[in-house]
Parts: structure tokens; C-alpha cells; sequence
């Protein structure tokens, strides 16, 4: 049922700048919605992280994932259990970066004969997810050419090893293909694995049908109907110069549509889930090293008004019997 | 003691997922699968709201009449009190790694054991009740309104979590269902929803200094006995110090074990250690828990508990302190201790009187974990052993979640034991070190009536151990933890029937050969050493 709704709705922010666009609401579509669309954004995601920085982190919790640092002859573990910030920014850099510990990820089967519990090494979803975030990213570079003059260097290196296959004409994105695969492999995942399913909502399809919309109204632009750069071009520069204006060359409809989807995805995302791209960096049990025992961590609201029950009212209750069975005590009885 | 099922019947998991939906399945409770209501006089000398005699299989739960807007205003200090809870409410994306990592779902199969739906059962009321967007499309945004079907959903998963923080390891954001957890009780502790097992200890904790509530005087006996076993076994008298002013060093261990089995013959082990080096060093029966249970009932009750070690070291005016063989312990002295109840300035940084080391790792809190000390003399060849006497152990090593997942303390046990005992095995790859199992009682869950499902979340712990049993012939689980002392001997005799519990410094009690001892004839346990059974009188 999520997904369904999940669908309906990318569905409609398909059609309808496909039809507005056509009824002459071009500028809504192509100029008013993007503006929109990004300030919520920048606002958002800025609000978002500033909120979460702001709440105080009381202790020192890093999930240790390997040797601590302790006496010089034993090898320590500094990027899975880092003892100081160059250890966390290691950490960080291979968990942004290569998505470390979904790379332990393990399946588990049950053997009735025994019974045995085996335990396999389960690549699937860390190599999917390493695909579709990967091609994101470089679709992404990809796309400041159309919002860049003179386009960057960087961004044509990209899309040179990005083409490095020649396949079709215009030359195949391997990109284009790959994050459908992705996508496609993450949602049958949502819909095809129990587990997954049992706990997935809406807001866990929605995103997904939605960037999947985007590649594919992407693709149809650049493959089917070869829409006309330049005019995109005019564009998007018409919004990153503050000087907003539809060019004069009809567009596709399709191009509003991908645009639409696009600020959709921009507003949706400091709201949801999304914004694990931001919260990862402040999560706690990554981003602290495990240094606790060697200096002090200091918890902002730590409460001094917090005794332990004294050892004197504990002597007061026992006294006798410790006197009676030897032990020291502070004061006879 | 509850009757569960035998290991045929219990393996029977299923592991699909039910078509209903999660929230429209009503939590069940049935023998076996929660622990006891603490007692209402327990709750009051504690000063905790709402002591009343309740039991959860009752329909009403007597909660108090404005439970609701109690369990909101927590629930929203929380979150501004702690990142780690508002990041894990908002960042979680369902990708659905962790949800075979939980002992609880892996040997039950019940899908809210899974990590993310034992924090969505959180999630849930947070976007319900905080979230606009969410309000509005409900159910299918996975909100709900909190009722008191919640409440009870929460007390039950809540306490199947034993905080082993395994899922947090191969979750992608570091999500920690430990963290969740303990959140959620401090939220039902408001409401007077809470255990006994955790309560009655925290309390003993509290005014016997123990949470076995242990006064001083059976304690000092209780050690004079196990030394008269000692002298039994080895012809030595040890005396050790009790409450002794003006020592270097203050000995501190779970008083699991000074009172249980397997966890005396670790106590052994210690004190023989420590006469054999002639260390200075007292224990003392004011700070005689090293467990904490304010670690499974909140911040104020763990920094409680723990300020009595730093309390007591500061009374003895000892330099520095040293600890023994304890998951929870260790979670708290290396994560909370220094934070809670610090500076701890009036000690020193820990130095080996032995061998002169100084432990940089423990330069902050002044404590220093059992296994590094002893680790390092071994290391400086400073202990005569002789490992052929732990023959008739072929041992493997059981990392506790605590100490592997909150500190890293993986190579100094394994050290030891590598030196202490001739055989040594390690289990599979996925189930040790950082990736360890749960014995099923962590967090206050090491309790009779909870044994059946404490059994199921013991699986993976004893299949790895029996593949090691049927493999390469283990008879012995090493450990570094009391909970697990207690826990792992009824679990290896239903998984792996034959394997026993020990802890490190029993064999290195066993191996260790003491100036003018006699000839041992048997090992602490007083099982006769290998080629010594004709020798028992």
C-alpha cells in the first residue's frame, strides 16, 4: 500500500508540469518551483544539522569495532576503534566513503539438522548502495555543465570517464544505467525481501520511485526525445545568474517534468530520511574516539547533586558486624 | 524455574514476517518471555514513581492517571538531552542490515526483535506525536498515537534488548539499539514499568555496596572460606586486605564473583595472582560491585552507583585502581566513569609495581582493566607458568559485548590465555571479537523466569560453541564477564551439553606455580590435574 501511494504520487509530479507545461505554465514549473525548491532546501538541511549540533552529546559512546589502543606491544585498531580525532576523521572518511559497516553485513541461516547457525558474508545491498550513490554523485557534477560557463575542468573529466565505454549515439552515460540498476535492486529489495518489506513505509519508497523518476524522465530527455541542450542551457543559467527567463525555443515537456521532480526531491529532503547524509557525520557512536579512560568527557548537564550513598551511613548500618568480623572501621561503636 | 522447551522444539524459528502489519499485532506475554514487576518497597527506597503490585499479564497496568503526558515530556527531554537519541529517531533509513544481528531475533524470530522495529516501536510515537507531516498520514508514515498498548510493547522488547549493541556495528549510521533502550526504560521507569532483577540489585547496590546485598561481614567470611580452599588446593595461606587504608591499589570485581560458581574459582585466580606478585592492594566491601545496575536503569542511578568506586579510593587513599573481569563494569568505567563522577585527581596514573609499565590507556579514570595488568607481566616474563596444568581444559574465548563493543578489549585476554593453557580455539569468525554474541542475560535480563527466551537469544552464542566443542574437542568457555559466568553455564548445557564456564584468571590461577607451594595435586575447582587422578587421597 505504501508503495502504491509512493507510486501515484511520483506519477503525479510527473503529469502534472507535463500538462502545465503545455497550458502555458512554464515559468511555475521552470522558475518559480526551483527557487522555491532550493531555498527550502538550503534552509532546511542548514536548520536540520544546526538543530541536531545543538543538542549536547553527554558521553563518550563509540561502537568499538576493533582492538583498543592500551599497552605499545598490542596492535590497536585505530580506524574501526580510533583513540584520537585523526582516528574519527579515518573512521568517517572510510564510512562516507567505502560504507564500511554495511560492508561486514552478514545473512544469517538456520540448519535444522544440528542445529547449526551459519553465518555468510552478504555484499548485496553495500554494493548496490556504493552503485546508486556513486552514480548519483557524478550524474550530479555531470549536471553543472548545464549551470556553469565556462564549464569546469572537473566536470568534463567526469563525463569523459563517465562515456569511457562509446556505447550508442548520443554516447550512453554508464552512469544512467547503472543508478536505474540501483534503484531497481533497492526497491525489489523493499518489496520482494520479508523483512525488509515488514519495516519499509512510505517514506522509504517514496524517495526511491522519485529519484527513479528522475533518472528515467532523465533518460527519456537525452536518449528518446533529445531534447535541445542549449535551450536547457539557457535555462538553468537564466537561474543561476538571478536572471530567470524561459528560452525562447519551446521546450519538452518532459524537461519540466525531470525539473519538478527534481525540486520535489530538494524540498522533500532536509523532512526526511534523507538527511542521513547530513546525520551521519554527528552520529555518536561513529564520530567520538574512545578516549573516555584516558581524558576527561564532559557532559554539560552532569548533575553534582548526584551522591553515592555515603560510607558512613554504610558503616552506621554495619558497624558491629564489621567490628565482630575484623574489618577496620572509621568509628568504634 | 519456568519450563521451556527442548532444543528440537526451540530451534522450530520461524523467521517470515507476519502479512498484518506490526502495529496492528497486539504484544503478547506469556511465561518465559518477560521478567517479574519489581516490588513496590524496592521502588519506593529507591524513590521511583508509581510502586504498585502489577503483573504484565494483567489487563490494567495501573499506570498513573496522567501517564501520557508524562511519557511526552520525558520523551521530549530526552531528546534534547541526548544526540545520539534525536539522530537515531530521525536518521534510521530501514535498509534492514541490522535486522539479523539481534541473539533475540536470530533465536526467536519474532520481527520486533529486529533493531530497527524495536526502535521504530519509538519511532512510531515520536513522529506520531512530534511530527506534522506524519500526524496526517498516519499509519502509512508509520506513526501512531501512544495508548497504552504501547506502553505495554515497550516494556516487553525493551526488556528482550540486553544492550549488546551488536546491530550497532554493521548499521551504516551507527545506530545503537543500546542507546534506544536504555532510553525507553528511563521512559517506563516514569511510569513504575520496570523489572526486578535490575531494580532489587540497583538497591542492594546501593546499601550493601553489592547487589547480591551481601553485608561486610559474609563478605569477609566468604572470602576466607574460598582461601581455605585455595590453601586446600596450593598449601598457601592467603590473607588478603579488606578495607585497608593507605594501600597502592584498590581491588575491584563483580561480587558475582566472591558469592557464585564458576565466577570463585576467578576470584582464586585473583588473589592467588596478587599474593605470588605481594602486590599492595586491599579490596573493600563498601565498593564491592563492579557491575553496575544503574547502567539498565538510568544515567542518575549508574553515576550513583559508580561514584562509590571513586568514593572509596579517595576514603582508602589508594594511588590508583585496579579492575576485574566484568562486561558491564567495563562499559561503564570506559565510557561513562571519568564523565559522570570525575576528574579523578587525587589518584595516579596506573603504574605496574611489577614491571614498572605506566598504562596511558587508563591515564584518565585511574583504572585499570585486570587483563591489561596481568597481560603485561606476562609479557616481562615476570610469571612462572606452567600451562600443562589447564590440560584437561581445551578452552575457546567468549568476548563479552561490553568490553568488545564499548571498549575493544580483544588481544589481552586471548594473551593470557594463549600463555596459561596449552589448547586454545578460537569460534567462528562472525560470532567473536567485535562481532560477538549476547549470552542472553546482559542488561539486567539474567533472570529464572526469563530463561526461555534468554535460551533463544543464547543460540548463536551456543552454536558457535558447540561447533567449537564438536570440532576440536572444547570443554571450556573462557570469559571476562560475571553476566556471563551466570549466564553461559545453563546455556552451554542446553546448546553445547559438555562445555564448561571459566573465567581467565582461573587458569591463570591454575598454571600460575607459587614459591614454597605444594605439589598440586588439583586445579582450583579441586578436579585432579592431568595425570594426578590416582593421586586424590
Amino acid at each position: 500500500m505504501a508503495a502504491f501511494y509512493s507510486l501515484l504520487a511520483v506519477l503525479a509530479l510527473i503529469v502534472i508540469p507535463w500538462l502545465g507545461a503545455g497550458m502555458g505554465m512554464g515559468a511555475l514549473f521552470g522558475i518559480v518551483l526551483p527557487y522555491i525548491a532550493i531555498i527550502v532546501f538550503m534552509v532546511g538541511f542548514t536548520l536540520r544539522i544546526v538543530n541536531w549540533a545543538k543538542i549536547p552529546v553527554p558521553f563518550c559512546i563509540p561502537t568499538t569495532g576493533g582492538q583498543q589502543k592500551s599497552l605499545p606491544w598490542i596492535k590497536n585498531n585505530p580506524w574501526d576503534n580510533p583513540y584520537d580525532k585523526r582516528g574519527v576523521v579515518m573512521r568517517m572518511l572510510f564510512e562516507v566513503l567505502t560504507f564500511r559497516s554495511l560492508f561486514r553485513n552478514t545473512s544469517v541461516k538456520l540448519q535444522q539438522d544440528g542445529p547449526k547457525v551459519a553465518y555468510s558474508s552478504e555484499k548485496w545491498l553495500w554494493g548496490f548502495a556504493l552503485i546508486f550513490h556513486y552514480c548519483f554523485l557524478v550524474i550530479l557534477i555531470r549536471h553543472l555543465r548545464f549551470f556553469m560557463a565556462p564549464v569546469p575542468w572537473a566536470v568534463h573529466v567526469t563525463e569523459f570517464f563517465d562515456t569511457i565505454m562509446q556505447i550508442g549515439l548520443p554516447i550512453l552515460y554508464q552512469t544512467d544505467a547503472l543508478i536505474v540498476i540501483g534503484l531497481l535492486f533497492l526497491l525489489a529489495r523493499r518489496v520482494f525481501d520479508g523483512k525488509v518489506r515488514y519495516i519499509s513505509l512510505m517514506q522509504d519508497y517514496f524517495p526511491l520511485l522519485l529519484i527513479l523518476g528522475i533518472a528515467l524522465t532523465g533518460i527519456w530527455m537525452r536518449y528518446a526525445v533529445k531534447v535541445d541542450v542549449i535551450a536547457v542551457k539557457e535555462l538553468a543559467m537564466g537561474l543561476v545568474t538571478l536572471h530567470p527567463h524561459l528560452p525562447k525555443e519551446q521546450l519538452d515537456p518532459s524537461v519540466y517534468a525531470h525539473l519538478t521532480l527534481v525540486c520535489a526531491l530538494f524540498i522533500y529532503f532536509p523532512f526526511s530520511k534523507l538527511m542521513h547524509m547530513g546525520g551521519v557525520f554527528l552520529s555518536p557512536t561513529r564520530v567520538v574516539p574512545n578516549m573516555s579512560r584516558r581524558a576527561m568527557w564532559v557532559n554539560p548537564w552532569n548533575d553534582p547533586s548526584v551522591k553515592p550513598h555515603s560510607y558512613e551511613a554504610y558503616e552506621n548500618d554495619f558497624r558491629e558486624k564489621m567490628i565482630e568480623a575484623g574489618l577496620p572501621v572509621e568509628k568504634q561503636a | 524455574m519456568a519450563k521451556y522447551p527442548p532444543p528440537e522444539e526451540l530451534i522450530k524459528i520461524n523467521y517470515t514476517t507476519p502479512v498484518k502489519s506490526w502495529m496492528d499485532t497486539k504484544t503478547a506475554f506469556r511465561p518465559g518471555n518477560f521478567s517479574y514487576p519489581a516490588k513496590p518497597d524496592i521502588l519506593k527506597y529507591l524513590g521511583m514513581p508509581n510502586p504498585r503490585v502489577w503483573s504484565p499479564m494483567d489487563e490494567d497496568w495501573k499506570l498513573p492517571p496522567d501517564w501520557k503526558r508524562i511519557v511526552m515530556e520525558k520523551f521530549r527531554e530526552k531528546l534534547k538531552k541526548y544526540r545520539s537519541f534525536k539522530i537515531f529517531m530521525d536518521v534510521c533509513v530501514r535498509c534492514g542490515a541490522c535486522a539479523d544481528k539481534c541473539h533475540f531475533f536470530i533465536g526467536g524470530g519474532d520481527p520486533k526483535n529486529m533493531p530497527v522495529l524495536r526502535a521504530e516501536l519509538l519511532r512510531s510515537i515520536y513522529r506520531g506525536e512530534f511530527s506534522a507531516a506524519a500526524k496526517v498520514l498516519g499509519k502509512l508514515a508509520g506513526a501512531r498515537k501512544l495508548e497504552e498498548d504501547v506502553i505495554k510493547e515497550w516494556f516487553l522488547y525493551f526488556y528482550q534488548c540486553t544492550e549488546c549493541r551488536r546491530c550497532s556495528l554493521f548499521c551504516p549510521y551507527g545506530i545503537d539499539t543500546a542507546e534506544i533502550t536504555m532510553m525507553a526504560r528511563e521512559l517506563l521507569h516514569e511510569l513504575g514499568c520496570n523489572i526486578n532483577w535490575i531494580l532489587e540489585p540497583a538497591a542492594n547496590c546501593n546499601r550493601t555496596g553489592n547487589h547480591l546485598g551481601i553485608q561486610p561481614h559474609a563478605y569477609k567470611d566468604m572470602m576466607d572460606f574460598l582461601c581455605d580452599d585455595i590453601e586446600e588446593v596450593t598449601g598457601k595461606r592467603i590473607r588478603p586486605n579488606v578495607n585497608k587504608k593507605g594501600c597502592e591499589i584498590l581491588f575491584i570485581t563483580p561480587s558475582g564473583d566472591i558469592f557464585a560458581d564458576p565466577g570463585i574459582y576467578t576470584f582464586m585466580g585473583y588473589i592467588i595472582l596478587f599474593d605470588y606478585l605481594g602486590l599492595d592492594y586491599t579490596w573493600s566491601t563498601y565498593a564491592s560491585e563492579g557491575g553496575n545496575f544503574g547502567l539498565f536503569t538510568s544515567d542518575k542511578m549508574m553515576k550513583k552507583l559508580n561514584a562509590k568506586m571513586y568514593a572509596e579510593a579517595k576514603r582508602l587513599g589508594v594511588k590508583w585502581i585496579l579492575g576485574g573481569e566484568c562486561g558491564h563494569m567495563w562499559r561503564v568505567i570506559n565510557q561513562y566513569m571519568l564523565t559522570m563522577n570525575g576528574p579523578a585527581d587525587f589518584m595516579e596514573t596506573p603504574v605496574s609495581p611489577i614491571t614498572g609499565t605506566k598504562f596511558d590507556a587508563a591515564a584518565g579514570t585511574k583504572m585499570l582493566h585486570i587483563c591489561e595488568f596481568t597481560a603485561d607481566l606476562i609479557k616481562n616474563g615476570k610469571l612462572k607458568l606452567d600451562p600443562s596444568r589447564n590440560d584437561n581444559f581445551v578452552t575457546t574465548f567468549h568476548d563479552s559485548c561490553n568490553t568488545a563493543r564499548g571498549m575493544g578489549l580483544l588481544e589481552e585476554p586471548r594473551y593470557i590465555l594463549k600463555n596459561v593453557c596449552r589448547q586454545f580455539y578460537e569460534m567462528p569468525e562472525n560470532t567473536t571479537r567485535e562481532q560477538t554474541f549476547c549470552c542472553g542475560g546482559g542488561a539486567g535480563l539474567n533472570n529464572e523466569e526469563f530463561t526461555e527466551t534468554r535460551l533463544r537469544g543464547g543460540l548463536p552464542r551456543g552454536n558457535a560453541v558447540k561447533y567449537v566443542r564438536d570440532r576440536h574437542g572444547v570443554n571450556n568457555l573462557a570469559c571476562i564477564c560475571a553476566i556471563d559466568r551466570a549466564t553461559l553455564p545453563p546455556l552451554c548445557d542446553y546448546w553445547a551439553p559438555g562445555v564448561g564456564v571459566s573465567g581467565v584468571h582461573e587458569l591463570v590461577g591454575n598454571a600460575l606455580v607459587l614459591d614454597g607451594e605444594k605439589k598440586r595435586t588439583t586445579d582450583l575447582r579441586q578436579n585432579p590435574l592431568p595425570g594426578m587422578e590416582d593421586e586424590e587421597e
